[in-house]
């Protein structure tokens, strides 16, 4: 057990960055007009990590994740994962998005929502059946295979897209505020899942979230957003014990103090407080 | 409908008709008009007018022309709708010129086709027929590639579909609801342009049959044809309605699961 604990794997990681966001600067330009979303962001990702990224609503947290993703192109800087600079959307890398009712084929059944990619991959059909139900077992959906997507409630959906993403064994796993739109028990327990396949799988986790007490709690890492045009206020070290529970953790002392710095962090976002060496907006 | 017992489905579908049909009756049943005679003379010549060697050299050509024009514009306007769909560049390119043509009312190219493809072979009809049923098609599975979820297609990129997957799984899939709009208002186009490519030069078929039995006085036989008529219109649509029973079972359900949430 103590093999998979994070902290030992923290120190195997150090050196082995799985992402590398470098100087990224992105600013869209249309009609005579440009705005720039984002001003500068560098930071790396040891493998295995769970990163969370807050920030203040219209911060640039999903076009950073569109971004890495490679769905967009970046105006500057880079975005490297496993040594190769993003152009478009990597192998290695599956997303959640935070629209679970848009992202699941409707006319597919929940088996072949999760089904699909591996079949893209050439993935031969004995081993996909096997994978499609370790997959939808993990995340308490083995029943629920034949059914379709809008057969099911809202957090049941976010557990097939999940599912998905499991399946697809990605290096990277990217969540863009995947719980925004289900109710607060179902996001608890969808929480524990995440932390859960986080640690059996060994996969990082980048997780963006406008929620600070989300990001305390699932965490290692909180990467704390600026205002637009965005660069980072603050890379926030999440030094609660590896082992999570939703009484315990969250009544903790430390747990208060790093919500209490988060939250602090954000309100001076809002208000357009900037780190010296980057003014807002000219 | 929210009824789901069988029998009663079927009570609600045949009422009206039966209601009109006895109106039809009651009023026509003592008729001396030479242009509206009793019902039950009407139905007297339908045995003999349709039943005979006529449902070979006429009905059957004429429903054979009627399918082979829209399925042809059915495939032609899914295949050339969805690259117009999917990239703006052909779209500004190409829809001036297809909202030109659409406004030509297809009833209007039936002498200019026949010149190139002659009055009394099939080819012309069926051409007549394409051109009509290409538009509706067309235009609705531009409108429904447009407006396949981003999200969606956010996915398929993600998950690395591949071309040919992204385009049957995810585009086809998501503007067949569209798609089955146009290919429903196309039906009904086709059985009228069947009917009027069929009045031009000296011709066979269920719509030239009407035409000639008019203006030969024939009238109650010319009643017979409208009845003809009309029941190949109820039976294609039984027909496509259970294909997108079918084929869009999904979109139903996804309706009703938004509608009660």
């Amino acid at each position: 057990m103590t093999e998979t604990t994070p902290e030992t794997r923290a120190q195997r990681r150090a050196n082995d960055v799985v992402l590398d966001v470098r100087g990224l600067q992105k600013t869209y330009t249309g009609q005579g007009r440009s705005v720039e979303a984002i001003r500068d962001l560098t930071f790396s990702v040891p493998r295995g990590q769970l990163l969370c990224i807050v920030g203040p609503s219209g911060a640039g947290k999903t076009t950073l994740l569109r971004c890495i993703a490679g769905l967009l192109d970046v105006t500057e800087g880079e975005i490297v994962l496993d040594g190769q600079t993003v152009t478009e959307p990597p192998r290695g890398m599956a997303v959640v998005f935070q629209e679970y009712g848009r992202s699941l084929f409707p006319w597919m059944t929940v088996r072949q929502n999760v089904e699909r990619p591996l079949i893209e991959r050439g993935v031969p059909k004995e081993d996909r059946n096997q994978i499609v139900s370790e997959a939808l077992d993990a995340v308490g959906l083995a029943d629920s295979g034949d059914a379709h997507p809008w057969q099911l409630s809202g957090g049941m959906q976010q557990r097939v897209a999940i599912a998905r993403a499991v399946a697809y064994e990605p290096q990277v796993l990217i969540m863009d505020e995947p719980f925004a739109a289900v109710d607060a028990q179902t996001r608890a327990e969808l929480e524990d899942l995440v932390r859960a396949l986080w640690k059996r799988l060994g996969v990082t986790v980048l997780f963006v979230t406008h929620d600070i007490d989300e990001s305390v709690y699932l965490g290692e890492r909180i990467l704390v957003l600026s205002n637009r045009p965005t660069v980072i206020l603050e890379d926030v070290e999440v030094d609660l014990p590896a082992e999570r529970d939703q009484l315990e953790t969250r009544s903790a002392p430390r747990f208060a103090e790093l919500r209490g710095h988060v939250y602090e962090l954000i309100q001076r976002a809002k208000e357009g407080h900037r780190p010296d060496h980057a003014p807002a907006g000219y | 409908m929210s009824t789901t017992n069988p029998l009663a489905r079927i009570g609600y579908a045949v009422a009206l008709p039966l209601v009109l049909f006895t109106l039809w009756w009651v009023a026509s049943a003592g008729s001396e008009s030479f242009f509206w005679p009793p019902l039950s003379d009407i139905l007297a010549a339908f045995p003999d007018t349709w039943f005979g060697e006529r449902i070979t050299t006429d009905v059957l050509p004429s429903i054979a022309r009627l399918l082979i024009g829209y399925l042809l514009a059915l495939a032609l306007g899914v295949a050339l709708g969805i690259p117009i769909g999917l990239y703006r560049r052909v779209r500004a390119f190409a829809e001036p010129t297809l909202e030109f043509f659409r406004a030509i009312p297809p009833p209007v190219l039936v002498p200019v086709i026949a010149l190139f493809a002659g009055y009394t072979g099939s080819t012309s009809k069926i051409v007549t027929i394409v051109i009509g049923c290409l538009w509706p098609i067309l235009l609705n599975t531009v409108e429904g590639v447009r407006a396949v979820d981003e999200v969606l297609v956010d996915t398929a990129k993600v998950y690395h579909l591949s071309t040919r997957s992204t385009l049957v799984h995810v585009v086809l899939r998501g503007a067949s609801p569209q798609i089955a709009a146009g290919a429903r208002q196309a039906l009904s186009i086709g059985v009228i342009l069947m009917v009027i490519s069929e009045l031009f030069g000296a011709n066979r078929g269920l719509g030239a049959s009407i035409v000639q039995f008019q203006r030969s006085f024939a009238i109650p036989e010319m009643w017979t044809g409208i009845i003809v008529l009309g029941l190949l219109g109820v039976l294609l649509s039984v027909i496509f309605r259970l294909v997108e029973t079918r084929a869009l079972a999904w979109y139903r359900g996804v309706r009703d699961a938004n509608r009660g949430a």
